[in-house]
């Protein structure tokens, strides 16, 4: 089976500074990938480059053979807000909208109705055993719930690609957990890819593989870091 | 050594034949070593011979007849004697783990010391995929969950420490060569 997103020997810089140094990732449909790494390994670049959030300076990505590093900003949008899904450390919801209304704002940006939207955040607060906190507003939302409505913001579309950047960085390790294992679960249910940013192993732990950045770019040994030895 | 105590700590909770025993040590501690049934009466004649045990009669709920074991007053102060000593944080490292590391890092070159870590942390890596999926298993006991964050707890202690080791001795290159 082909992949679905694929990136081909990808490089960003940022001033003089290389972040990526010619990265090659294939992601499947239905697939679980961790990206590993020390801080400033390029991991988050990596993410941005593959979900159309920045351009690679060099390289191709392509998700399901369009070619996304060449397209405008405005088709790139498009795509995040129809076919990807995007959750970030901490859940970047919207202050004054409810929780509901957070989960449905992907929905009424694409011109559904409030009603529509509105019955299908329902759903997916359910699903994520968030459904009480619906009618609060973020501020009242402990760390996992707010997790958790993030992630049924990014999931309401039914993605076809999910990007997750450090998802449970700022959570304690129960609620870390729970939020892993409904991210992963409604990925599976949902046949949604899943690319996991983070440096931690035990989250890395429910992808079906990882990939390990050194240096911007990828390392077989899966060690992050070059080994001397003291003889 | 701590499954007399375990066997003691369930027999606290009502009597119970060695059958029961062992079902029950393996329910709570699910993950643990394996008690095999003959470790369990060894344990249980032990535990009778220094009076932290006695028969308490015969079961014969539709098949053999089993001995009732109950824990005695003794057996209680025991029990509750283990529970209060805290167990001493190890004074020493002992582990394959480190020897292994410290050796590859010491001793072997560049490539062969990459080639062990590497498919070391593989390993670890593996094993705790296998017991993440384990821990989304709707069906886990409390006991699973606890021993399976046990041991994913552990194996993520070791990457770390891994981790930072090879960082440590990467350093130290630098600092030489610089």
């Amino acid at each position: 089976m082909s992949p679905i997103l694929t990136a081909r020997d990808v490089t960003k810089t940022f001033g003089v500074q290389p972040a990526l140094r010619g990265v090659d990732l294939d992601l499947h449909e239905g697939e679980i990938v961790a990206v590993r790494g020390r801080s400033g390994c390029g991991k988050s670049t990596l993410l941005h480059c593959l979900s159309g959030i920045i351009r690679p300076d060099g390289g191709q990505v392509h998700f399901r053979g369009e070619r996304l590093d060449d397209t405008g900003e405005a088709h790139r949008s498009e795509l995040r807000r129809t076919r990807f899904g995007v959750l970030l450390q901490h859940g970047h919801l919207v202050a004054e909208l409810t929780a509901a209304e957070n989960v449905a704002l992907p929905l009424l940006l694409g011109g559904g109705s409030r009603r529509a939207a509105l019955a299908a955040a329902a759903t997916w607060l359910g699903r994520l055993g968030v459904a009480e906190a619906a009618e609060q507003i973020p501020g009242r939302l402990s760390g996992g719930q707010s997790q958790r409505v993030a992630l049924a913001r990014a999931m309401v579309t039914q993605p076809e690609v999910l990007f997750a950047d450090e998802p449970t960085g700022a959570l304690d390790s129960l609620a870390g957990e729970l939020v892993m294992q409904l991210l992963t679960r409604v990925a599976r249910e949902q046949g949604t890819a899943v690319v996991v940013v983070t440096h931690d192993a035990t989250i890395a732990a429910y992808a079906e593989r990882e990939l390990v950045l050194r240096d911007g770019a990828v390392d077989p040994t899966g060690l992050g870091v070059a080994v001397g030895t003291g003889a | 050594m701590s499954a007399s105590y375990v066997l003691l700590g369930l027999l606290a909770r009502g009597p119970m034949h060695g059958y029961e025993l062992k079902h029950a040590y393996d329910q709570r501690l699910p993950r643990a070593k394996p008690l095999a049934f003959g470790q369990v009466y060894s344990t249980l004649g032990r535990l009778e011979r220094d009076g932290l045990v006695t028969q308490a009669g015969q079961d014969q709920a539709g098949g053999p007849e089993r001995t009732t074991f109950a824990i005695t007053g003794e057996g209680r102060a025991a029990l509750e004697a283990w529970l209060s000593d805290v167990e001493a944080p190890a004074p020493y490292v002992t582990s394959a783990l480190l020897s292994k590391v410290v050796v590859a890092l010491l001793v072997a070159d560049p490539a062969r010391a990459t080639e062990y870590l590497s498919a070391q942390q593989q390993a670890h890596t593996t094993r705790m995929r296998e017991l993440t999926r384990l821990k989304s298993d709707q069906d886990l006991t409390v006991g699973d969950h606890i021993a399976v964050d046990y041991a994913l707890t552990h194996l993520d202690a070791d990457l770390r420490w891994l981790q930072s080791a090879l960082h440590r001795v990467a350093d130290l290159h630098r600092e030489v060569r610089s």
